[in-house]
């Protein structure tokens, strides 16, 4: 009853092709928008600000660029921590080689050049798919955390191989990298990156370019016969999603642990952005969103949950009843919802719309 | 199932804020918070770590607290995972925290800013960043009693004891294996600079996490370069994985040295008798033969308070919590004779680890005589003398056999210590401080 668009007529083309047609997601879109930007910095503790809502965004950046990829062009990938790894190298080298260069250009050169690196490493998906192409990207994973494992150059010469951020400000006296970063600037400009960039995607995958992603996922041969080059499909496809990790790994380094070794970006980060764009959703934004929240906070939850029940349980017990139930909720959701939590919520909008006379 | 979901999420969001309004706790009691791992790859050696540390807490509890004030011990496990540690330190931290113990060098390394930022001393005792223990750059950061650097030096000094001579290490080679992350590479640069001063050839191994898979790594140690003598940078089960493999090519054991976290029971026992022989570093005693520890086994297992099993009480990680927590007591009773016999701040208790200076006599009193060696820690200097002993495994337990070796800090050390600190601090836009 509530959430009906009866009555909501549409005049002009724009009208009718917004992100957002209907008149109750646009007052919800704007209802969160406030939340996030007033109601967030003003209301979380330090301890959620840097723990939850820093992580859950850079995560959040890291399956959109994945769903990209395997979500919308099809193309399984595990080679995302590595390509993080990436972001997060060429961000440090450039910065400290030109500390005057402004941070956020820092961070999309710091993409741009992990798009080339992508770009290189999807060559092969020309040639083969499906599993195969997954384990020609396991080779980029290994390869690229060797490398910067390997050769000091990236990290400056550092003894331990671990980089660290150097302070960078967004405008002159408002840092946010570095120890005087303040917790609300650092999830203030997180937000808006993120979402600048989450509407960026959302276009994306809606324009032309989108929907030959779509096309080659869903059948290759049949797109190539229609007119489609999956070269440049494909490519397009690794080189935007490159981006979108290689700014979200540039993002894990400087914004959210302030420090990181090659080890951070290791074969599990790869596994983690996979299974939160299988449980958010393939082929949703807003199943990058819900993947990323259920990976990054359930587990925090969890873990805080048990000792808010009880104070004295050992942290031991409540290690491994947090891995027991996450386990277990994953399992539980896949089976209740394969298609991720982006269609459960399409299925929760769809029978809003009938209540309360369903048929 | 979308109310089950909606069910779920407020649950969890309802706990959530319990769990956030709960940490505002008893505030006549000292807190202390330890960043441990009881789960994950490295839980077997970090269990008994963490035991000994809570242990010893629970006996100076017993015995009434640090001049009167008790202390409130909290816990967070961080899997040995560099983001989860991150997470655990913004859970645990609070002005009134009196050190964080990283117990991880990858974890000091991301907290180092953010802890001097909220101004609590980081207390990495014989791990994390060794430039950390240049005061005047890193005022938080404490690395004694020995830093990896230190541990390296010492490490070729007994190899130069052994061989009769510093001369006559010219021409021989010395093979490191070691864990392939922030911890295991932080000897390389010293050993490297080592071997072009005294003329020996340097090989390092690396070992991919978890440590399972060393074969490779091993057929060319045994077989093609043949080192005079391999330390080891290893932790949790590449240790063991270590030294079988080190046994199945036929190396010798005594000229095998790992460095102080390669050298627990955890280690050797998986590889039964092939490990006899093994030797590593140590900077404190094992057993149960000393006065504090017997305190252990008295007011805390005796009275059906121990963290963990009575059996693991003097075993070397055990022992090394323990000597943890008396490093964190000391600092916080130097630092209430300087700001007084109450709960203190980070700030504060920063000041007391500075002035630390555990005397011999102080040593007897705290009932840790022949335990470990007396440390003093100066403005400029967070890390002591360095020196460490090598200890090697007989079958059954730890013996000793050297006497402390000392590394050699000035002259060498320090300046490259002094020289990585200033590079952190042109990068970071520190001034660094005056000691005078």
């Amino acid at each position: 009853m509530l959430y009906r668009e009866a009555g909501q007529f549409k005049t002009s083309y724009g009208a009718d092709q917004a992100i957002f047609p209907i008149r109750q997601d646009q007052i919800a879109i704007a209802l969160m928008a406030a939340i996030a930007v007033l109601a967030v910095p003003a209301l979380a503790s330090e301890y959620f600000l840097e723990t939850i809502f820093v992580p859950f965004l850079v995560f959040a950046m890291a399956a959109l660029g994945l769903n990209i990829l395997t979500g919308y062009c099809g193309q399984l990938s595990l080679g995302t921590g590595g390509f993080m790894a990436c972001g997060a190298f060429f961000s440090y080298k450039l910065t400290v080689a030109f500390p005057e260069l402004h941070i956020i250009i820092v961070f999309l050169l710091a993409g741009l050049g992990t798009a080339g690196v992508g770009v290189l490493f999807g060559l092969p998906s020309l040639r083969i798919k499906g599993f195969y192409l997954a384990v020609a990207t396991l080779a980029a994973q290994f390869f690229l955390v060797w490398m910067f494992n390997k050769f000091d150059w990236w990290t400056n010469y550092s003894s331990s191989g671990v980089i660290s951020a150097p302070p960078r400000e967004l405008i002159p006296g408002i840092f946010i990298t570095g120890n005087q970063a303040d917790p609300v600037t650092k999830y203030l400009f997180l937000l808006g990156f993120v979402a600048v960039l989450a509407l960026v995607a959302k276009n994306l995958v809606r324009s032309r370019i989108g929907r030959t992603w779509m096309a080659i996922r869903d059948m290759d041969i049949a797109a190539e016969i229609i007119g489609i080059r999956p070269l440049w499909a494909k490519l397009s496809a690794f080189a935007v999603s490159s981006f979108y990790i290689g700014i979200s790994g540039a993002l894990w380094a400087f914004v959210y642990t302030g420090s990181v070794e090659a080890l951070a970006f290791e074969i599990n980060r790869s596994f983690q952005v996979l299974f939160m764009i299988i449980i958010g959703g393939l082929g949703s934004i807003l199943g990058s969103f819900l993947g990323a929240a259920f990976i990054v906070l359930l587990p925090i939850l969890l873990n805080n949950g048990m000792l808010a029940i009880d104070p004295t349980i050992s942290t031991a017990l409540v290690s491994h009843i947090e891995f027991m139930i996450f386990g277990a909720l994953i399992i539980f959701f896949l089976i209740v919802e394969p298609h991720g939590l982006a269609r459960l919520w399409q299925i929760a909008k769809e029978k809003l719309r009938l209540w309360p006379f369903p048929y | 199932m979308k109310f089950k979901a909606l069910g779920l999420a407020a649950l969890g969001a309802a706990a959530m804020t319990t769990a956030a309004a709960l940490p505002a706790a008893a505030v006549d009691k000292q807190f202390v918070p330890g960043l441990m791992y009881r789960s994950g790859p490295y839980a077997p050696n970090g269990i008994p770590f963490a035991n000994g540390f809570s242990d010893y807490f629970r006996m100076i509890n017993a015995k009434g607290g640090i001049n009167g004030v008790e202390i409130e011990y909290e816990e967070c496990d961080t899997a040995y995972n560099n983001d989860r540690g991150v997470e655990c330190y913004e859970r645990l931290k609070r002005p009134g925290a009196a050190a964080i113990t990283p117990l991880s060098t990858g974890i000091t390394y991301a907290l180092i800013d953010r802890a001097t930022a909220d101004k609590i001393p980081v207390l990495s005792m014989g791990y994390g960043r060794t430039a950390g223990s240049d005061g005047t750059v890193f005022p938080y950061v404490f690395t004694l009693p020995a830093t990896y650097w230190s541990g390296a030096d010492v490490i070729v000094n007994y190899i130069a004891q052994k061989e009769g001579g510093y001369e006559n290490l010219k021409g021989k080679k010395i093979a490191l294996v070691y864990h392939d992350s922030a911890y295991g590479k932080e000897p390389i640069g010293t050993l490297e600079a080592l071997a072009e001063k005294h003329g020996f050839s340097f090989h390092p191994f690396p070992v991919a996490h978890p440590g399972l898979e060393q074969k490779a790594t091993w057929l060319q140690i045994g077989r093609q370069v043949r080192p005079d003598w391999t330390a080891m940078w290893g932790w949790g089960v590449m240790n063991s994985t270590a030294i079988k493999e080190a046994a199945a090519v036929g190396y010798p054991m005594d000229k095998f040295i790992g460095i102080w976290w390669s050298g627990s029971e955890q280690d050797v026992t998986p590889a039964g008798a092939q490990a006899v022989g093994y030797k590593s570093l140590n900077f404190h005693g094992t057993g149960t033969d000393f006065p504090a520890i017997q305190d252990i086994l008295t007011l805390v297992h005796d009275a059906g308070n121990g963290t963990g099993p009575r059996e693991e009480v003097g075993t070397v990680l055990y022992n090394r919590g323990v000597m943890n927590a008396a490093v964190i007591t000391e600092a916080i009773r130097t630092a209430q004779g300087i700001h007084g016999e109450k709960p203190l701040t980070g700030e504060q208790i920063r000041d007391g680890f500075e002035a630390l200076n555990i005397t011999e006599a102080r040593l007897a009193d705290k009932g840790m005589a022949g335990f470990m060696e007396p440390i003093q820690i100066t403005c400029a200097d967070h890390e002591g003398t360095g020196r460490a002993f090598v200890q090697q495994w007989d079958g059954s337990t730890w013996e000793p056999v050297s006497e402390w070796v000392e590394p050699n800090r000035e002259g060498l050390l320090r300046p490259m210590i002094e020289e990585a600190a200033a590079a952190y601090a042109a990068e970071k836009g520190i001034t660094p401080r005056t000691c005078n």
